[in-house]
């Protein structure tokens, strides 16, 4: 702080020395009314306060307006500054102690600063600007606070002592750094784009001639051209902090001028973006976080009112993500009233009644980015002077970004930036699909595959067999309507795994090329709705072709859930499936009747082996599998050997090193939809039957196909249903998904997390169960640990809780009960699991 | 533009003003752009399909490092798709919001001084299509010897505005 004021004193001293110099008259005095304050409390002899502060900002907006007049005429501009440097002297002599309101100076206090002001000014003509300084840091704590007149007189002096002091230390400071008309920039950075582009060409050409005398030179111009490239690039970065600085003031005033108490939180300043997106960005920002401000925030009686710290705060934040620079402008505000949002929607005919009743939450939220929308009642001087959030929404979509939004109401709303690194120059992937050719950004592929015979094809929907999972695959060629060429269905192509957030998928292409720098060039404006591509580019060969965007490709094909992979990485994610939630069913045929369903999630690999490969061994099929024998359960009783020559279709499921295949007739499809089983089936294997894809389906029952491996997995009959909510802890999605149509077909209704945490945030988050099913062992926190957390108090402290554990000692038991466990259930029991919670929830309920 | 021409062809006799006019053509329509507005004409191009852009979007070109957005003017005008027989289609390049954009026209002739005072508004009974990308019709239109036609002229900035 001392060494702030410090720094603030200096500065203003620079600008009154200096002017005095060039007889700039109402600068100067300005300039030294306020270096007199600041004086003082750089000597502390005068304790720094809001209002105090205040006065200083006043003097620098004071300053700037003069400058600004002296810029435009080459004279300074007329005005009189009695009012502020008066009101600035009662502060310096202490006769009155800074205020907010500025009609608290006094009267008698005008008369002294207009005699004393020009006398020093006088004096100060002589001298040199920042040389002063030092001495008069000394001399001023011998000087009487209250008497002012005295204080100005012990600059002058030395002043001409050492007049080049000052210069010498600027001609250091311009050594480091040089000031650079950004139109140099610009245009380096548009001959660097074009030199990457013919050095590309050239790359290519020697390529397809091999010539050896050729290729050394070429090699070192691609060297230096690339850490040329990468120079420039560096000179356009800049720290979004820039962006940012004017901010802490604007809200500080903001405050003042609301009479709400303001917290301004900035993350990720140093987070680096292209110069000219963020001069792009600059003015968006200082609306969106004026409006959290003005509309976001509540008065801190509102506050109070709502059980909320009085103080709000806004937070700025900033971050890369796969290419994509992510600013949040958030508040913990009143959030967006939807009802409100919606009865406006409607009196402004932008939606029909029926229109808005289809509508999601925030979809309705999302109105406020419509042109002339605004849902302030009042106009407030701060906001609503006719610019919304249409402004913003335009001006960030004018580079290409896109603007979302998250709202709850009483919580507050954050406000989601997304804008590329445009211009910048990326390594791509160059594909061809349906006999053109895309860019892939690097930066989301994960590998190459050949697609071969890892691709299965389930009726319509495309899986890969990459290692132990399923990935979903999406072709090119059908989601871009091009034409698609035979073959590469079948294998022929290859396949781009591709992340986005956490989901992993596979791109299917035809062919492959090289990879290139490419210069992102943002797409026509009448393109943008086309969400597939994030750009466009040259290539060295002079077409131009299109850069795909695997997020919007993601969405577009529902293989990333946006909302979920959003969620989980502000951390406050609840991944709970429900029973009721919608899950990826697979259907195949096996034996007579109707088709069968299995969770998707169940299923490790689909494997069409050939015949010869199932060998029979104690009279049960086997087959080697990747290195050892894997017994196979035919799922119908008429089951024969498959002649060799043909093949069998065998779904593989595993957990840790066990496998084991279901033998079936034909694989189907794979669908989505809520899985609703009907209880009234009492068959051995299966769970029940349920209406899938329109058909009577009968869910099969994983874990009694399990045992008929061998393994005693999990076993018994199914017990009758009994409606009642559970929670589901378990880290292992195997037996999460196990467990949870398990429950669901005993007529439970499942919610299932991965977590101990997770499980906590749920009870934070109001929800309550019947009863809580959890593992022992799980990262993070531990069943035991929740147990524990959940007895102490809250909610859950009566919810009867099971808990599973694949460890059958006395010593585990008498800890998980001591814990706050009422049942211990072995892992793989089922009977003794619905047993347990059938006996628990009777007994909760008496 | 037709509003903004209406008063001059009224203010005729006291200022008499000449525009310029690149003429083209489009399925065997005459049309004209102003040449204001035109910032190049190229002949044949390679040009880059774009998937699942508007179907008046031929493609995108590269104009000297730059990335120009074709927009098809017969597709534009709803006339009949070019024949895979006949020669390809010329590019005018115009600049619209800071953004590059070429017309893809069949032929491009001259550019003519048409008088304002020949701008006629456009028909009321002209298809709603053409009404709105049209601002207005010059007639007599010397484009042969001897031969005169009506020109349609184009407003670039409601051609470029596909939804």
């Amino acid at each position: 702080m001392p060494g702030r004021s410090a720094r603030s004193y200096r500065l203003i001293h620079t600008i009154k020395g200096t002017c005095g110099f060039l007889g700039l008259s109402r600068l100067e005095k300005v300039a030294h009314a306020g270096e007199n304050v600041l004086g003082r409390y750089r000597e502390g002899s005068l304790s720094v306060t809001s209002g105090g502060v205040s006065l200083i900002l006043r003097v620098v907006d004071r300053v700037r307006e003069i400058m600004t007049g002296l810029e435009a005429t080459g004279a300074e501009p007329a005005g009189d500054d009695a009012a502020l440097i008066a009101e600035l002297d009662a502060v310096f002599t202490g006769q009155v102690a800074p205020e907010d309101a500025p009609a608290a100076s006094p009267e008698r206090a005008v008369p002294v600063a207009v005699v004393e002001v020009p006398a020093s000014a006088g004096k100060r003509r002589v001298a040199k600007p920042a040389t002063a300084k030092p001495r008069r840091a000394k001399g001023a704590p011998a000087v009487a606070p209250a008497e002012p007149l005295e204080a100005p007189p012990a600059v002058p002096a030395p002043a001409a002592v050492e007049p080049t002091a000052a210069p010498a230390g600027e001609a250091v400071a311009v050594a480091q750094t040089l000031r650079v008309n950004v139109d140099v920039l610009e245009s380096l950075m548009t001959l660097v784009s074009e030199l990457v582009l013919t050095r590309n060409q050239l790359l290519q050409l020697s390529r397809a001639r091999n010539d050896g005398a050729l290729s050394g030179p070429l090699q070192r111009l691609s060297h230096i051209t690339s850490e040329l490239q990468e120079g420039v690039m560096k000179t356009r970065m800049q720290p979004i902090g820039n962006a940012w600085k004017g901010l802490p003031r604007l809200v500080r005033d903001l405050s003042r001028e609301l009479g709400k108490k303001i917290e301004l939180e900035m993350r990720g300043a140093e987070t680096e973006l292209d110069r000219q997106v963020l001069e792009l960005i600059r003015d968006p920002l200082t609306h969106m976080v004026r409006n959290s401000g003005d509309h976001g925030l509540e008065s801190p009686a509102d506050r109070r009112a709502a059980d909320k710290p009085e103080v709000g705060t806004v937070t700025l934040n900033a971050y890369h993500e796969g290419g994509h620079i992510i600013i949040e402008v958030g508040d913990d505000g009143r959030g967006l009233a939807v009802e409100k949002i919606r009865a406006k929607a409607l009196s402004q005919g932008l939606a029909t009644e029926q229109e808005l009743a289809g509508m999601g939450e925030r979809d309705i939220q999302r109105f406020i980015f419509r042109a002339g929308f605004s849902t302030a009642a009042a106009v407030t001087s701060v906001s609503g002077r006719g610019v919304g959030m249409d402004v913003v929404k335009t001006n960030v979509e004018k580079i290409g970004g896109t603007i979302d939004l998250r709202s709850r109401e009483g919580k507050g709303t954050t406000f989601l930036i997304k804008i590329p690194l445009t211009l910048a120059i990326v390594s791509a992937l160059i594909v061809e699909a349906g006999g053109e050719r895309f860019a892939v950004p690097q930066i989301g592929v994960v590998e190459l595959v050949r697609a071969g015979d890892g691709v299965a094809h389930i009726k319509d929907a495309l899986v890969l067999r990459l290692r132990d999972r399923l990935l979903p695959l999406v072709s090119l060629s059908r989601l871009l309507r091009l034409d698609e060429r035979p073959g590469e269905a079948d294998g022929g192509g290859f396949v781009v795994v591709t992340q986005v957030g956490q989901n992993l998928f596979g791109i299917i292409v035809d062919r492959v090329f090289d990879t290139e720098e490419i210069v992102v060039k943002p797409v026509a404006p009448i393109l943008r709705h086309v969400t597939m591509f994030s750009g466009n580019t040259i290539l060295g060969d002079g077409s131009v072709i299109m850069i795909l965007d695997p997020n919007g490709i993601a969405r577009a094909t529902g293989v990333g859930a946006e909302g979920v992979q959003e969620e989980a990485r502000r951390g406050a994610a609840i991944s709970s499936a429900s029973s009721a939630e919608r899950m990826s069913l697979l259907l195949f045929r096996a034996g007579d009747g109707a088709p069968r369903a299995v969770p998707l999630g169940l299923v490790a690999r689909l494997e069409d082996l050939p015949g010869e490969r199932i060998e029979m061994s104690h009279g049960r099929p086997v087959v080697q599998y990747r290195g050892a024998l894997m017994p196979l359960v035919p799922m119908s009783d008429s089951w024969i050997p498959p002649a060799p020559g043909s093949r069998q279709a065998v779904l593989v499921f595993n957990d840790g090193d066990r496998a084991m295949g279901l033998a079936v007739e034909e694989i189907l499809d794979v669908v989505e939809e809520a899985l609703k089983i009907e209880n009234g089936q009492d068959r051995a294997g299966y769970l029940g039957t349920a209406v899938i894809a329109g058909r009577a389906t009968e869910v099969i029952d994983c874990a009694w196909w399990l045992r008929q491996a061998g393994d005693d997995w999990f076993g018994g009959k199914r017990p009758a249903a009994r409606p009642a909510r559970v929670l589901v802890v378990e880290d292992s999605a195997f037996f999460r998904n196990m467990l949870v149509p398990v429950l669901g077909a005993a007529g439970y209704e499942v919610v299932a997390v991965g977590s101990g945490a997770q499980a906590l945030k749920l009870r934070e988050a109001g929800e309550t169960f019947d009863a809580v099913i959890s593992d022992i062992e799980m990262p993070e926190l531990d069943g035991l640990g929740l147990a524990r957390a959940a007895r102490d108090g809250g909610t859950w402290h009566t919810t009867p809780m099971i808990a599973l554990t694949s460890r059958q000692e006395p010593e585990a038991e008498r800890r998980g009960r001591e814990a706050g466990f009422d049942e211990y259930v072995p892992k793989f029991d089922r009977d003794a699991l619905l047993g347990a919670l059938r006996g628990r929830l009777a007994a909760s309920q008496h | 533009m037709q509003t903004e021409l209406a008063p001059a062809r009224r203010a005729t006799a006291a200022v008499s003003t000449e525009h310029g006019v690149l003429t083209l053509t489009v399925a065997g329509q005459l049309c004209g752009v102003s040449v204001l507005s035109v910032r190049d004409i190229l002949g044949p191009q390679t040009i880059t399909p774009i998937p699942l852009a508007p179907p008046e979007v031929a493609g995108g070109l590269n104009l000297r490092g730059r990335i120009v957005t074709a927009v098809d003017l017969r597709r534009r005008l709803g006339l009949s798709p070019r024949e895979a027989a006949s020669p390809p289609p010329m590019s005018v390049v115009v600049e619209v919001g800071g953004e590059l954009y070429a017309l893809l026209a069949d032929s491009v002739g001259d550019v003519l001084a048409l008088p304002d005072a020949s701008l006629a508004p456009n028909p009321p009974t002209l298809d709603p299509l053409w009404r709105d990308v049209c601002a207005g019709i010059h007639q007599d239109v010397p484009v042969h010897a001897g031969d005169a036609r009506l020109l349609i002229m184009l407003d670039v900035e409601r051609v470029l505005d596909i939804s």
